[in-house]
């Protein structure tokens, strides 16, 4: 297969299934299958380029949920379980804090289903955090409907200071050790937030700036009747929306009519999506193309994801969904089968173009620190 | 193509206007240089041409600013977007996608152009700059003078009227700065542009401008190169020597001055230039020996071998991307050598615990602020004191010797570039480190910064420093250095006192031994020297 970019849409399909799959499951072992095949997928396919290197930043995120969700199990547990690992002083809460509690026993039971929990969302972390650094953030953008351009990039925008902001973060440490500080501990962790966030701000003033010089966000003048149209339908669709949201909740109407005042809110918000993207002026440069390989990657994502729902309906298989926390958690045949779709992407995708081989050999590449 | 009508600005936070009743014409294809010094409101003025001043600063404008007759109060920057391209001073923060050819696309996309436009006219770019070989490139393994080509490049798609650019070529190694200006040329020569660019490297500008503007307290003046430069209190070696030799008219490309020369080379044929006095039997601070280093799997350097003795001022000189950053990050232990040796007074400096480092290295960054810590200039001294282990107002002492006029409540990030350079200075000197490493000190400096800063180097020079600085900037190493290493692909190609360096190397040359080669005149002081000698 040449070298290419596989389009954004299909990575983000795929990451999103997956972690849909693993919001529906529990069992620690079908989770590590997840994460171990999106580590697969991004070990085989991750581009040289500087989106590609924040997968590690979310490898370190999903430990950190795991941790912090134990240790506030540790501490503000409920005492569910028999088995007592360790009894910490108990600290009685007044009354009005009913439901809360500190410290008192802790059970293996009640850290065991912490660490599910914990592992659960730390895979759904991970499975995004794949597609982040899989496909360019900024490249997903020329996939979005014009109407939703500016929400899509802030978001952007946000995602790619991720890397920056530990880049700096780093350098930062680097020029505290050059005074002879401390870097380590917490307080020399801490003690690096102002000047981060300092140089971020700095950053996204000059880009902004940059955006709007170039023309970001231009767009045609409307009409004052058009622009009249386009306050009404907002505020029609919006009203609908929650009159019909209101009718379904309270059962104040019937069932049906509910739904059909819902839905013409709907509708009508879509078309307000459609004509504010018509006063955009906003063009796309090659945008990217779908073929076979984005089809077979997105259909892996999907499979994965109507295995896991099959699993769900199937009432036999609730334990193995979410494993009794006293038992060993059962490993399904279904399970290693989502694991092998899963990771088929690893072959059935292009490589990403090698980019630190350009074609003139003689350039040097300065490597940035 | 530009008018300035009767321009007054004022920042919301000032009392005083940083623009003054500015009546300004720039007419169509133009290649137009903004001079001033630092604070002097450069930055301010390219902005209100297309409009971020004020509408992203804030602020107060009295009068219009116009470009090709559309005015700012009316229209904010996007739409002049197709206008007015403007280059910010950092092209990296600026860009907005990933891949050279998506940036080179994204004002048109911003623009509504066709598709099918976009791709000649990113095709016709890319031929236009030379950057056909890097299309695919992410931008951010670019090198520094590629990156600001891009910068250029992704404004130009967009096809407009005037280019504005601000210090284009201060982070460049001469030879892509040269790149760089060949392309402006170019551009002003084949499409008719107007360009309009401020610059403190003026050696690098000067002869290809057809005007200058100097912006001073708030007020402009303009008019052709040679007839501002009689006077100007900023101009380049190029200039003080025509003042100097009594040259009429006032050559401004070393071409003309070479063609003026003759009498002045006789003048100088029996005397020989002075040079920096280097200290013979100095005691040696640091030794590297076969130092290798990579990046993966990426060789950065490769068996450098460099001796530092005390009271030398060195010069590091390179391309963008030879090494010389890491280099220095090796020589402060930021960096573990894959091979080889690294002692400072005998000590590795990977060796010596974090809060001892000072005592033997102090290494001061391409950007000061990131040193700064504090929320104002007095309490950053004092953490400097602790850290340094120094008694308390030492360093609060040394800024009053180097920067008198920065007051102690101002915050480090709101100081000029040129103080925070001297602030961070003093933090790292308060130590008294032997070894002092400086990373592109002059980037964003005037002339008169520039020639401060030379003047506290020499000094802890001659205290008994060993000083060792990278840089891309010739007339700073022609009047400090005493000696000069250039590297190149990692490896050093040449290390030797100044003059007999640099006035081999046609890139690193200054524009006195360009002028006057093959004799080794370096700077405008020398032939003062000399000349006073002369006529004694």
């Amino acid at each position: 297969m040449i070298a290419r970019w596989l389009h954004p849409g299909a990575w983000w399909l795929w990451s999103l299934s997956l972690a849909a799959a693993a919001s529906q499951t529990t069992n620690p072992l079908l989770l590590a299958l997840l994460i171990g095949s999106a580590v697969i997928v991004v070990a085989s396919r991750k581009p040289q380029a500087p989106w590609g290197k924040s997968f590690n930043f979310f490898l370190f995120l999903g430990a950190m949920i795991i941790t912090i969700r134990v240790l506030f199990q540790f501490i503000f547990g409920a005492g569910m379980g028999t088995t007592i690992l360790i009894e910490l002083p108990g600290i009685s809460l007044p009354d009005w804090m009913n439901g809360l509690r500190v410290g008192g026993s802790v059970t293996l039971e009640a850290l065991l289903g912490a660490f599910y929990d914990g592992l659960r969302i730390a895979t759904i972390a991970i499975v995004i955090g794949a597609a982040n650094s899989l496909a360019s953030p900024t490249r997903l953008l020329k996939a979005i409907p014009t109407a939703f351009y500016e929400l899509g990039v802030s978001i952007v925008v946000a995602l790619t200071f991720i890397p920056q902001l530990t880049a700096d973060a780093g350098r930062i440490r680097e020029m505290r050790r050059l005074r002879g500080k401390n870097t380590k501990g917490v307080r020399g962790f801490a003690s690096l937030g102002l000047p981060v966030l300092a140089g971020a701000l700095d950053r996204s003033i000059v880009l902004a700036e940059s955006m709007d010089s170039r023309g970001y966000g231009r767009h045609r003048k409307e009409s004052a009747v058009g622009h009249r149209i386009s306050i009404g339908l907002v505020l029609t669709s919006l009203s609908l929306a929650i009159i019909g949201i209101y009718a379904l909740l309270t059962a104040s109407l019937s069932a049906m009519v509910a739904f059909i005042i819902l839905g013409t809110g709907v509708l009508l918000g879509g078309v307000t999506l459609w004509r504010a993207g018509l006063t955009r002026v906003r063009t796309v440069y090659r945008p990217d193309t779908w073929a076979l390989p984005e089809s077979l990657v997105s259909a892996a994502g999907v499979t994965v994801l109507a295995i896991f729902l099959i699993a769900h309906s199937q009432v036999n298989q609730a334990l193995v969904l979410t494993p009794e926390l006293n038992t060993w958690p059962a490993l399904p045949i279904w399970g290693l089968i989502a694991f092998t779709v899963a990771s088929t992407p690893a072959l059935s995708s292009p490589r990403p173009p090698d980019l630190n081989s350009s074609a003139d050999a003689t350039l040097k590449v300065e490597v940035r620190t | 193509m530009i008018r300035f009508d009767n321009v007054t600005f004022r920042y919301s936070d000032e009392a005083e206007p940083v623009l003054r009743n500015v009546n300004q014409e720039i007419p169509a294809g133009e290649l137009a240089l903004l001079l001033g010094a630092t604070g002097s409101g450069k930055t301010t003025f390219l902005r209100a041409i297309n409009g971020l001043v004020p509408h992203f600063t804030g602020g107060h404008l009295a009068g219009v600013v116009s470009v090709n007759g559309r005015s700012t109060q009316e229209h904010q920057p996007r739409e002049l977007a197709d206008l007015v391209g403007f280059v910010p001073q950092d092209p990296v923060s600026g860009f907005v996608t990933d891949l050279v050819e998506d940036e080179l696309a994204y004002s048109m996309e911003c623009l509504g152009v066709t598709p099918s436009v976009m791709r000649r006219r990113v095709e016709e770019i890319l031929d236009l700059l030379g950057l056909t070989q890097l299309r695919t490139r992410p931008l951010h393994t670019l090198s520094g003078g590629q990156q600001q080509r891009v910068a250029i490049g992704s404004v130009l798609t967009a096809q407009p009227l005037v280019l504005v650019l601000d210090e284009p070529t201060s982070a460049l190694d001469p030879g892509a700065a040269e790149e760089v200006l060949a392309s402006l040329h170019r551009l002003v020569h084949d499409l008719g542009i107007t360009v309009i660019l401020a610059e403190h490297r003026l050696e690098r500008v000067m002869q290809y401008c057809d005007s200058i503007l100097l912006l001073e307290g708030g007020e402009i003046s303009s008019g052709s190169p040679s007839e501002l430069m009689q006077t100007s209190p900023i101009a380049p070696p190029v200039i003080h020597l025509g003042r100097l030799a009594g040259w009429d008219p006032l050559p401004i490309s070393i071409r003309d001055a070479r063609r003026a020369a003759p009498p002045l080379r006789a003048l100088l044929a029996d005397h020989s230039p002075a040079v920096h006095a280097v200290p013979t039997q100095a005691p040696r601070i640091a030794t590297l020996r076969k130092l290798h280093f990579a990046y993966g799997n990426q060789s950065v350097l490769r068996g450098v071998d460099l001796d530092l003795d005390a009271g030398e001022i060195t010069a590091l000189m390179g391309r963008n991307g030879a090494g010389k950053s890491t280099l220095l990050r090796v020589l402060v232990g930021l960096k573990e050598p894959l091979k080889g040796s690294v002692r400072i007074n005998g000590v590795d400096p990977r060796a010596v615990p974090t809060s001892d480092l000072l005592r033997h290295v102090g290494f001061v960054p391409q950007q000061p602020h990131d040193l700064f810590e504090a929320l104002s200039v007095g309490a950053e001294c004092k953490a400097s004191d602790t850290d340094a282990k120094c008694a308390p107002g030492t360093t609060r002492a040394l800024l009053a010797l180097m920067a008198p006029e920065v007051a102690d409540n101002t915050h480090p990030r709101d100081l000029s570039e040129g103080q925070q350079m001297l602030l961070a200075l003093c933090l790292i000197v308060a130590a008294k480190p032997p070894l002092l490493l400086l990373d592109e000190p002059t980037r964003g400096l005037d002339y008169p910064t520039k020639k401060k800063l030379g003047e506290v180097l020499v000094g802890l020079a001659q205290s008994g420093h060993s000083i060792l600085l990278a840089t891309h900037d010739v007339e700073l190493v022609a009047e400090l250095a005493t000696r000069v290493v250039i590297m190149g692909d990692g490896e050093i190609v040449a290390n030797g006192p100044t003059p007999a360096v640099i006035t081999d190397s046609p890139m690193f040359a200054p524009q006195v031994s360009k002028i006057l080669a093959p004799e080794r005149w370096i700077t405008v002081e020398q032939i003062a020297h000399a000349l006073e000698q002369e006529l004694a």
